[in-house]
């Protein structure tokens, strides 16, 4: 009887629609209103790269060990360096191909001066291909607004 | 000329073709329906939509190198994925993680676990009708991917752990965040349970619909939460436990009948044992290095290694041949959704087209999986 009564009442949509009303004004909203509001993405974050330099002396950081490059899966780092005249390592040209980056940070961990990084970073569209390509001043600077060109 | 072609020929039969971009097949699924008005009399799956040709990529690449394109497989199970390999290769080495990082570990599976039923009971409720609980579980999900952001820096392809461990330190507030979550959230199950488990909407759309026995299941080498719904309490953390499963108390939920609604029931059940073990690991999260000593250049010795884990989905198999190189030999993945998907077949014959949706979402294939 009591079984029949529930089915007649509607008890199990009517719960239903209680939990349904119950979340009207939630605590917490979820939703982001990203280009108003920007989202906080956490500190260990694995963004766009960048290649530090010395705050200080505006030297790079990077000692042009290579490791970074041999360790990435995509094959999308390229260092160049050149020989100076204590024969020691001198970087001169740095490509990072973020097309093809995967972003999962092994170029990052194996750095051991902790010149290459992945910053907090996010916003990485570009016009062209090309744009994605990020020579050694961009990963040094950020990358620079490109106006459009049909 | 095949039976098939002739029957259509000479009868009412209908051909129809379900997706490669129909929404409710996951992904990029074809599914070719012989209809009779509309029932099914046989379904064939046409799948490699997603090939990328993971397996033949991890032989040109080094061991660790190889650990990132795991997570693409099973997209919304990352990170047990990734423990599969990463379990693979450190039995290839005879290195064990340390027990921090083991515990670890069996966290975030265990909340990838939670995230993956999440998503697949948002959706699967959205294929039939209901569209409430996706929102909600949604929501749910983002507390889960929030912890893992804030663990490793990535919210859905993680890699998370590293051959011989893990990468990152826990941070300060890993602890305060899995409690947290551990809280809130069996009150939240409980809120979809109200919505759907007692709904005779969802009771009377799920009971029944393509039941698939012990049998069958074993026939086909069903496993995870399908074949837990037929009745067999087969969990690989059970039977053969990994990464220090067995230190922890929880049961496997089984039932019966093997139908559409009792593989929903298992999987909330599933969620609601994930916490007790998240609960019980949290608070024995000890102290001391959570790498091991595995040497920068891994270069395995002679041999092959099949190492299986429970995946959200099922049996998840790495089998790794190693022939003493930088670069594994052979990587064969035996992933859960691609055995899975054979039981379509069997479950939707008879069925009608609107149920054929139910069952395809019920087996939670994901199609990175499928077709790696």
């Amino acid at each position: 009887m009591n079984k029949l009564l529930r089915k007649i009442f509607l008890i199990d949509l009517v719960r239903g629609l209680w939990v349904t009303f119950r979340n009207q004004k939630p605590a917490y909203i979820y939703t982001e209103q990203y280009p108003q509001e920007r989202p906080a993405v956490s500190e260990r974050f694995r963004g766009a790269p960048r290649l530090n330099i010395h705050p200080e002396s505006g030297e790079t950081l990077c000692i042009s060990c290579n490791l970074c490059a041999i360790v990435c899966p995509e094959n999308l780092i390229v260092v160049g360096w050149q020989r100076d005249e204590k024969n020691r390592k001198q970087l001169t040209t740095f490509t990072y191909d973020l097309s093809r980056c995967m972003f999962c940070g092994l170029c990052e961990d194996a750095c051991p001066v902790d010149a290459l990084e992945l910053t907090q970073d996010f916003e990485l569209a570009s016009y062209t291909r090309e744009g994605q390509i990020w020579d050694r001043q961009m990963l040094e600077e950020g990358p620079r607004p490109t106006p459009y060109q049909s | 000329m095949n039976s098939a072609t002739e029957t259509f020929l000479d009868s009412n039969e209908l051909v129809l073709n379900m997706g490669p971009q129909h929404p409710s097949t996951h992904g990029v699924l074809r599914v070719i329906l012989r209809l009779d008005g509309e029932k099914v009399i046989s379904t064939e799956c046409i799948i490699g939509y997603l090939h990328r040709g993971v397996e033949k990529i991890a032989e040109n690449r080094t061991y660790a190198m190889f650990v990132p394109y795991v997570d693409r497989m099973d997209y919304v199970a990352a990170v047990s994925n990734g423990l599969g390999y990463c379990l693979a290769i450190e039995k290839l080495l005879s290195v064990e993680a340390p027990p921090r990082a083991q515990v670890t570990r069996v966290i975030l599976t265990e909340l990838n676990r939670i995230a993956s039923h999440l998503l697949w009971l948002g959706t699967h409720a959205l294929d039939i009708g209901a569209m409430t609980p996706l929102f909600y579980c949604m929501r749910e999900r983002e507390e889960v991917l929030k912890i893992f952001e804030n663990y490793c820096g990535a919210r859905l392809t993680t890699h998370a752990f590293r051959i011989g461990g893990l990468q990152y330190q826990l941070q300060e507030t890993f602890e305060q965040e899995v409690r947290r979550f551990c809280a809130g959230f069996p009150a939240k199950l409980a809120e979809y349970e109200e919505l759907l488990t007692g709904n005779r909407i969802w009771v009377d759309r799920l009971t029944g619909i393509g039941i698939l026995r012990e049998q069958d299941c074993k026939e086909l080498g069903v496993t995870g939460p399908v074949l837990r719904a037929a009745g067999v309490a087969w969990d690989l953390r059970k039977a053969q436990p990994y990464s220090g499963y067995e230190q922890y108390e929880f049961a496997i939920p089984t039932r019966q009948n093997g139908d559409t609604f009792d593989r929903y029931m298992v999987r909330i059940e599933e969620m609601r044992q994930s916490i007790r073990i998240i609960q019980q690991a949290v608070e024995r999260i000890p102290d001391g290095p959570i790498m091991a000593k595995v040497p920068n250049v891994i270069k395995p010795p002679v041999g092959e290694v099949y190492v299986s884990i429970e995946a959200p989905k099922g049996e998840l198999g790495y089998f790794v041949v190693s022939d003493g190189s930088l670069h594994p030999y052979r990587v064969r993945v035996r992933p859960p959704s691609f055995l899975n998907l054979q039981a379509l077949e069997r479950m939707a014959k008879g069925a009608l087209v609107a149920d054929v949706v139910a069952i395809i979402g019920t087996i939670d294939i994901v199609l990175g999986e499928v077709d790696r």
